[in-house]
């Protein structure tokens, strides 16, 4: 039901889902531009800004990328900025880790984060903990880049979010984007930043087209990291969420609010740090919280939420304890109906939701 | 008056580098040195081991020069490591240094070696036993006696220890072993990125020479022919693991492949740095990467919790020291050429005792950082931050 429908917003933002597009009215020189797109223009444009950046992985350069999202880069800049590797993770990534200290500034695309795990090691220990074990003499700036979380079909090993475990670690900043402006406007301002960033995309967003206005093509067009947005204002319930699922709760506020429930959605779009201030301050309006993610519940994102909630001014106006609706606690499977029920569907942000609300 | 020239070149050559000694006499060669002590040889030239090659048509040359300014700016500089890391051992001892310390003694040939034959603006990396290069990449005695007791003065103000000094141009000293060999190829990778004629000395142990990643990275430097030198330290020991317990093949040298190798005497540092030079120029040559074997030994265990003798005999460890220790071999050398007296030596060695000792009274009694600087420098070029403390109510702050 859910995927045969199509939703309007004011504001920024247009989704589409699946089948149908309609195109949403906004300012005139807005565009539609698939998140993948969205990700081509913020390396394409950075790459031109600064000659110390650089964007290295597998089949990055002339295949166009696994996933397309560096298509034409190889061919407008060369060898020298758009490498090639073999497959060595830790090679890769660690490659990327002290360039930043001899002065270059590596974009480091991992083909998805499940293969980041043989090169953790080097992420946490080399990049995240140097600038603080240095006091200070070496900085790294260098962005960690690639599909993050559930695709389609593609079984457990090929399926795991990284957001907690990388939103464990001090020294690192981790960025879960959700729209195409989500995806320049941070990716962006990853490149530009001096420290070590984990920039986690979707496979499934990629080709999801999404309404950008004319300030969001502009080439220094920047979203500061560590500042939530809220996707949908609401007085009811407050929906936290990151990357694919801020539409999942979208279309689920939709169907709620025909039954007179609205919901203030947040899309965290960074990680860590993360945006309490953002979350307390809906939660203080609407008493009711909701977290939504794809990861697994322990030790996740949800979690962390509902422990900041607790420790913090919000604790007091809650109706209900926080909940969180997470990915199903074991390895993904494969079969299309398994696969299905091992992620939230909007049915389950719908039950949650009533659930709290006691309704 | 020739003791204090000698002091004071001496200090000259350990400030600036080897070259000073060089320039004093000219740009070139074999010149009589100006500053001639007229009892003294002011040059001579020393038959060195042959290296052992692997894909190379001929290695470096079986001889090497030595100015008397060299001689003793590298006594000097192997006989101030000794006498740290010698320190340290008592401070350890003394519980004034906890947790890790890696001691170098018995291994400054290869520091010193490597440093007089590549430029201040190349690039080095090595692992955690790492206080010899720290020294020779420029930081003090005083910086690095102060980071091992854990004080602000330290170089890395006391929140590194001792695996995690840095300095420019220098990437530490780094815990996890073998993980800082990709990066040593990555600052190759740069140093080709930026053109600037600059190779970077990678260094890790014949322990870490069986880890996945040296061989990732090896493809790698060979692949895109980074001007990356790959140096084995074999000190015949992992740990507690000698190398035939350990690696199916202990030509650490030839491990690389495709990569030409050469095996080094690392006892004698002339040998060592002949054969860095010789790799050097093959990397900037453009000709790629290079592994040299350096073959070395510790007298110390593998760190302080460890005695050295359960593994390996006390006999074995005498034997080296008498027979091959570094500094005794470079001294025996300059004396029996009658380059140097052996009251100069004994002038040096004061000076050494004195700098030391003065460094480790700094390091027993420079405070250790102030609670305020405990959550700085999480991140670069950053408004200042809130980080959480232990509980919900303590929040503290981080500056850049």
């Amino acid at each position: 039901m859910a995927a045969l429908r199509c939703f309007l917003r004011s504001g920024k933002g247009a989704v589409s889902v699946l089948l149908r597009r309609e195109l949403h009215a906004t300012a005139p020189a807005s565009a539609q531009v698939m998140v993948r797109d969205a990700l081509n223009q913020a390396m394409d444009e950075e790459l031109e800004r600064d000659e110390r950046v650089f964007l290295l992985g597998e089949e990055v350069a002339q295949y166009d990328g696994a996933y397309k999202v560096s298509r034409g880069l190889w061919k407008k800049y060369g060898d020298k900025r758009i490498i090639d590797t073999p497959i060595t993770e830790v090679m890769c990534d660690s490659v990327l880790a002290p360039p930043p200290q001899a002065g270059l500034r590596p974009i480091c695309e991992f083909m998805t984060f499940n293969f980041s795990m043989q090169a953790i090691d080097q992420v946490i220990n080399s990049a995240a903990k140097t600038y603080y074990m240095s006091a200070g003499l070496q900085p790294v700036p260098i962005v960690f880049r690639g599909p993050n979380g559930a695709s389609a079909g593609v079984a457990a090993q090929h399926s795991q979010c990284f957001a907690a475990w990388y939103g464990h670690c001090p020294g690192l900043k981790v960025i879960s984007p959700w729209s195409a402006e989500d995806c320049k406007g941070l990716l962006k301002s990853a490149i530009r930043d001096d420290n070590p960033v984990v920039f986690l995309e979707n496979e499934l967003m990629y080709g999801v087209p999404f309404e950008m206005s004319e300030e969001a093509q502009s080439k220094d067009f920047t979203i500061p990291i560590g500042k939530a947005k809220i996707e949908r204002p609401g007085s009811h319930i407050t929906l936290v969420s990151h990357s694919r699922f801020v539409g999942h709760c979208l279309d689920a506020a939709a169907v709620l609010a025909k039954e007179g429930i609205e919901c203030e959605v947040i899309n965290l779009r960074t990680i860590r740090p993360l945006d309490v201030e953002c979350i307390e301050g809906s939660v203080m309006k609407t008493n009711h919280l909701v977290t939504v993610e794809g990861g697994w519940p322990q030790f996740g994102v949800g979690a962390e939420i509902c422990a900041r909630i607790m420790e913090g001014p919000a604790f007091n106006y809650l109706d209900a304890p926080a909940v969180r609706v997470t990915g199903v606690d074991i390895p993904m499977p494969y079969a299309k109906i398994l696969e299905d029920n091992s992620i939230p569907q909007i049915k389950d942000i719908i039950f949650s939701v009533k659930k709290t609300l006691n309704v | 008056m020739k003791n204090m020239l000698t002091i004071i070149s001496n200090a000259l050559c350990r400030i600036t580098g080897k070259n000073v000694a060089a320039q004093t006499v000219s740009e070139g060669a074999r010149v009589v040195v100006s500053r001639s002590y007229a009892d003294f040889t002011p040059q001579a030239t020393f038959d060195i081991k042959k290296c052992e090659v692997h894909r190379l048509e001929e290695g470096p040359a079986g001889k090497a020069e030595l100015t008397r300014e060299q001689g003793l700016q590298y006594y000097r500089t192997m006989q101030t490591i000794r006498r740290m890391e010698l320190r340290a051992d008592q401070l350890y001892k003394q519980k004034i240094i906890r947790g890790f310390c890696h001691l170098y003694d018995g291994q400054e040939a290869c520091a010193v070696g490597i440093e007089s034959a590549i430029n201040p603006s190349d690039h080095l990396i090595t692992a955690y036993r790492s206080h010899g290069y720290t020294y020779t990449r420029g930081v003090s005695v005083k910086e690095i006696l102060a980071e091992l007791t854990g004080r602000k003065g330290g170089v890395a103000k006391g929140k590194g220890g001792s695996m995690h000094m840095y300095a420019p141009h220098f990437y530490g000293g780094n815990g996890i072993v073998g993980a800082q060999i990709p990066l040593g190829a990555g600052i190759a990778l740069a140093c080709q990125y930026q053109g600037n004629n600059q190779v970077c000395v990678t260094l890790y142990g014949d322990g870490a020479a069986n880890q996945g990643q040296l061989f990732e990275s090896f493809n790698m430097a060979a692949l895109w022919k980074l001007p990356c030198i790959f140096i084995c330290e074999n000190n015949r020991y992992g740990m507690g693991t000698s190398v035939e317990r350990a690696s199916a093949s202990t030509d650490y040298y030839m491990r690389g492949d495709f990569i030409p190798g050469i095996r080094v005497d690392g006892m004698d540092v002339l040998c060592v740095r002949e054969a860095t030079k010789f790799a050097a120029d093959h990397c900037r040559a453009g000709k790629g990467p290079i592994v040299m074997e350096l073959q070395t030994y510790r007298y110390h265990g593998h760190s302080m919790s460890d005695p050295g003798v359960s593994y390996r005999t006390r006999e074995e460890i005498q034997e080296v020291r008498s027979k091959s220790d570094p500094i005794s071999l470079l001294k025996e050398r300059m004396l029996s050429s009658n380059m140097a007296s052996a009251e100069e030596f004994k002038v040096i060695d004061v000076e050494i005792r004195k700098e030391v000792e003065e460094a480790a009274q700094f390091a027993t009694s420079d405070p250790e950082p102030p609670l305020e600087e405990l959550c700085n420098h999480i991140f670069y070029n950053e408004a200042p931050i809130e980080v959480r403390g232990t509980n919900p109510w303590s929040k503290l702050k981080s500056v850049s």
